[in-house]
């Protein structure tokens, strides 16, 4: 090794630790704030606790109301996660299997909607939910979560089932089974990194979600915890530690979620854009 | 074909049938809920309506005029000459901006940093995407707390450089928005450095031991070499951070909610702001469609230009 090369690497660790430090530090600022009171967050923002003061966190994690936010996000995403494996997975089988009269222009159709926001649609999309009395229900939210994650599922679900050997398919069909029994028994069963990769995709999106839940979302015991912490930040306006406490004790979930799904959530970050 | 004959087929089909369960749930939820109120937007732009009453082409001009109107190209005109809404525009383009000429080249320089598979490049990458995966409400509200001028990294800032009184930079005018590309870089840099490690851990390593053989210095590897190869991942990364762009949302209503006086705004929180909020369904459309069509004619250029042949 060389002088030069470990000039190089000393400036690669600075550079790294620096963007570590600037990452980590409001995160760990906004747990530590939770602990402190309000007149201590004003003199030192940043810094250790000088008492850890316990019963903000405790308010919180004690109240019904932060659980019933946690718990309408968590019905939410995982009926948005099942509905859009479900409904994505099966479409897309039917259109790696087979070819049938409109099914180019049916995928082609489905495919417009990686082309979509939400946002621009939100108006009329807001009216249709209403008509269809499902403002202020789990599936006002839920539906549309579904319809606009459904393209960029069906696209994994299709490329992947084609990968799949068709040998199999050949043997299935000469033992006599059906596609749908195939679909049920083999190819469910064979695409599990496929299906927790979207699965998680779609979980971590509608969990984040704001914009929908905001517009269909009017009672605040159907909150999701994303509403309810904007609720709280706006009743605790003078009071940061308390929504710091706040933020934190929903940070944590996300966190362990994420150290448990990493490998699955680069997977499918990865595996698209390599390929797109 | 008559009727008996269809129901024998799809008895006796099980191809016909599993295309005729599998297939329809699927369009149906895409079209209620992307297609149809895509394309009622472009029907609702040109109207005055508050979204309550009959749809506004049913309308009787002399009876129902209370519940809208028909208002021609005056939604666009109206958006296109509100202040806010170029402000908004502006605004979309600065997250462009910062996004092409701060973020992108930061992610690349840290995923040519971190790339090889070692134990620590691998807790760097974990630290790195975390942001990623917080909500961007969370974001918001822990920047909203670090740039609060009574509190956070702001009051840290005004004491250091021993300024008589606490600075806000949230609540004043051209830094409003700047607070919000920074938590914008701060969330998404690690995003776009994922998509960059994966393409550079595909590069065969025999062609940079003979560049090396070549005496090629780490420079010249990464300039002539790397980044030629991942191309493609760079353009990938360039349309994502595009199309994000123009629906940033989440982030700014925690942060500022538009404020001050309307010059932080996004598109979407614009959209939100005068269309939503008043129940101006047509206005809202407008707004809508011109979202829309911007990504759209972007998608379309950008992949027959940049991303053409790959």
């Amino acid at each position: 090794m060389n002088r030069m090369f470990t000039w190089a690497e000393a400036g690669r660790i600075i550079v790294l630790l620096t963007v570590t430090f600037v990452i980590l530090m409001p995160i760990a600022a906004t747990v530590l704030g939770g602990f402190k009171t309000n007149g201590e967050l004003r003199v030192s923002p940043f810094g250790i606790p000088e008492t850890w003061h316990f019963e903000f966190y405790g308010e919180i994690l004690g109240s019904k109301q932060f659980w019933i936010y946690l718990g309408n996000s968590f019905l939410i995403s995982v009926l948005t996660v099942v509905l859009t494996l479900l409904l994505g997975s099966m479409c897309a089988f039917a259109f790696a299997q087979t070819q049938f009269f409109g099914s180019r222009f049916l995928f082609g159709y489905l495919l417009l909607g990686l082309m979509f926001p939400v946002a621009a649609a939100i108006m009329p999309l807001f009216l249709t939910v209403r008509d269809l009395g499902l403002l202020d229900t789990a599936w006002g939210v839920i539906l549309p979560q579904v319809a606009f994650g459904l393209a960029f599922s069906i696209m994994f679900f299709r490329t992947f089932f084609k990968e799949m050997p068709a040998e199999l398919f050949d043997a299935a069909r000469v033992d006599g089974c059906s596609y749908i029994r195939f679909f049920f028994t083999f190819t469910l069963p064979l695409s599990t990194p496929i299906l927790a990769t979207i699965a998680v995709f779609v979980f971590v999106q509608s969990w984040n979600n704001y914009l929908l839940p905001l517009i269909m979302l009017n009672d605040r015991d159907g909150y999701t915890w994303t509403l309810g912490a904007m609720d709280f930040r706006g009743e605790y306006a003078a009071e940061w530690n308390r929504t710091l406490a706040f933020v934190s004790a929903t940070l944590a979930p996300a966190i362990v979620f994420f150290l448990a799904a990493q490998k699955y959530i680069v997977a499918g970050l990865t595996g698209g854009a390599v390929k797109g | 074909m008559t009727r008996t004959s269809f129901w024998q087929r799809i008895v006796h089909d099980d191809q016909l049938r599993m295309i005729l369960i599998f297939v329809p749930p699927a369009i149906l939820v895409f079209t209620i809920f992307v297609m149809m109120p895509m394309v009622q937007a472009g029907f609702f732009a040109p109207w005055k309506w508050s979204g309550y009453g009959p749809a506004p082409w049913a309308l009787n001009e002399a009876t129902d005029a209370t519940f809208g109107k028909w208002v021609g190209e005056r939604n666009f005109e109206r958006m296109f000459g509100h202040a806010a809404f170029q402000q908004a525009v502006w605004n979309s383009a600065l997250v462009i901006a910062v996004s092409l000429l701060i973020q992108l080249p930061l992610a690349l320089m840290l995923a040519l940093m971190i790339y090889r598979s070692t134990r620590a490049n691998t807790i760097f990458r974990l630290i790195f995407f975390l942001p990623y995966i917080l909500a961007e409400v969370a974001t918001g509200l822990i920047f909203a707390f670090a740039l609060d001028g009574n509190y956070g990294l702001s009051a840290w800032f005004s004491q250091l450089f021993g300024m008589e009184e606490a600075w806000f930079p949230l609540a004043e005018k051209p830094w409003a928005f700047y607070s919000i590309l920074a938590a914008l870089v701060w969330k998404y840099f690690g995003f776009h450095m994922m998509i960059y490690i994966a393409g550079l851990q595909s590069i065969s390593s025999a062609l940079l031991e003979s560049a090396e053989i070549d005496g090629a210095t780490n420079w010249q590897k990464a300039w002539y070499i790397k980044i030629p190869l991942i191309w493609p991942a760079i353009t990938v990364s360039i349309f994502y951070s595009v199309l994000g762009a123009l629906q940033v949302f989440d982030l700014v209503m925690p942060m500022t909610a538009g404020g001050p006086s309307n010059s932080s705004h996004t598109l979407v929180s614009y959209l939100y702001n005068f269309g939503f909020i008043r129940l101006d369904v047509g206005f809202g459309s407008a707004v809508g469609v011109f979202l829309f069509v911007t990504g759209v004619l972007f998608a379309l250029v950008y992949r027959n230009t940049v991303q053409r042949g790959q």
